[in-house]
């Protein structure tokens, strides 16, 4: 791959993957809804996803390992969403609510 | 500067565009519902993105399994758990706010400054293209196999463990049925039994 005619560097998918990184981390400490939280935690596994996708690419052209492991992540991320929603929804039943301040059920 | 790499420029801008305000749009938006849907588009817009770094079978299985699966079961469970409620206010939150978000900013700056400064060994071999596809078929049946099978079973540890967490377990003896303890049962206007799993 000759650089002067690549269009996109690198580096630019790498500034977006930080950018919904950083949204994705900003929405988990701040959001109420447990049910946001959980799509925050979906943002940031699909930041990592955009990284591992464009290192594979640019750098590791011939294996493409990085999708490989972009499959393993998302396989990962559908089980994730899978048990967080169930959770989610014993929890709603208990408290009748998804909010994350009424959550204590762990405090000792 | 051919037709071609205009072209590609353009859609990265487009996309990148609507990942990130779509993701804002995620977090900042009071509505869930309209969240959620935006949840949608950012992960198009992600598999738009696999689509230009030549990633075809990924972007298929981004678009199957984030918005066809993940975004459905978010939807649900919103649609389940969507109660209006006022949520207690709590003191000192929007300072909470701020110095979150400067937390984020700082790491924003510091991935920048890594991102930006790091001699990435590009350009690499060539990008293999619409072989990809073939290509991790080889890795996910030679060197990859074992995480391959880690992956099934978990998928199935999953599964099994979320019908179980979500499952509405209605035991209601005799006296229950008549008297007034029912603590977990949410719908109180109709005690009715939804799931009746007793054997009579």
């Amino acid at each position: 791959m000759n650089p002067n005619t690549v269009p996109i560097p690198l580096e630019a998918y790498l500034l977006i993957a930080s950018m919904l990184f950083c949204i994705g981390v900003w929405g988990l400490i701040n959001s109420r809804n447990a049910v946001r939280v959980l799509m925050s935690i979906e943002l940031m596994l699909n930041a990592v996803n955009i990284n591992l996708m464009a290192f594979s690419s640019y750098i590791d052209g011939n294996l493409i390992r990085g999708q490989v492991f972009t499959v393993f992540v998302i396989t990962v991320a559908a089980a994730e969403a899978a048990v967080g929603l169930a959770i989610l929804l014993s929890l709603y039943r208990n408290r009748t609510t998804v909010d994350m301040e009424s959550f204590n059920l762990l405090k000792w | 500067m051919n037709i071609a790499n205009s072209t590609e420029q353009i859609c990265f801008l487009i996309l990148a565009s609507v990942i990130i305000s779509g993701s804002l749009g995620v977090v900042l938006i009071e509505n869930i519902v309209y969240s959620a849907f935006l949840l949608g588009g950012v992960f198009m817009s992600v598999a738009g993105l696999y689509l230009l770094l030549n990633a075809s079978f990924v972007a298929a299985a981004q678009v199957l399994v984030y918005v066809g699966a993940v975004n459905v079961l978010i939807l649900f469970a919103i649609m389940l758990v969507n109660k209006r409620e006022e949520l207690k206010p709590i003191a000192g939150l929007q300072i909470r706010r701020f110095f979150s978000g400067c937390v984020c900013a700082g790491l924003l700056a510091l991935l920048f400054r890594v991102n930006l400064t790091t001699k990435w060994a590009t350009p690499g071999p060539q990008a293999i293209g619409e072989e990809a596809t073939e290509r991790i078929g080889e890795h996910l049946f030679t060197d990859y196999l074992l995480p391959f099978e880690l992956a099934s079973v978990l998928l199935l540890m999953a599964m099994i463990g979320a019908i179980v967490l979500a499952r509405r377990d209605v035991f209601l003896t005799e006296e229950e049925k008549l008297g007034e303890r029912a603590g977990n049962i949410i719908d109180n206007k109709s005690k009715a039994i939804l799931i009746d799993q007793s054997t009579e």
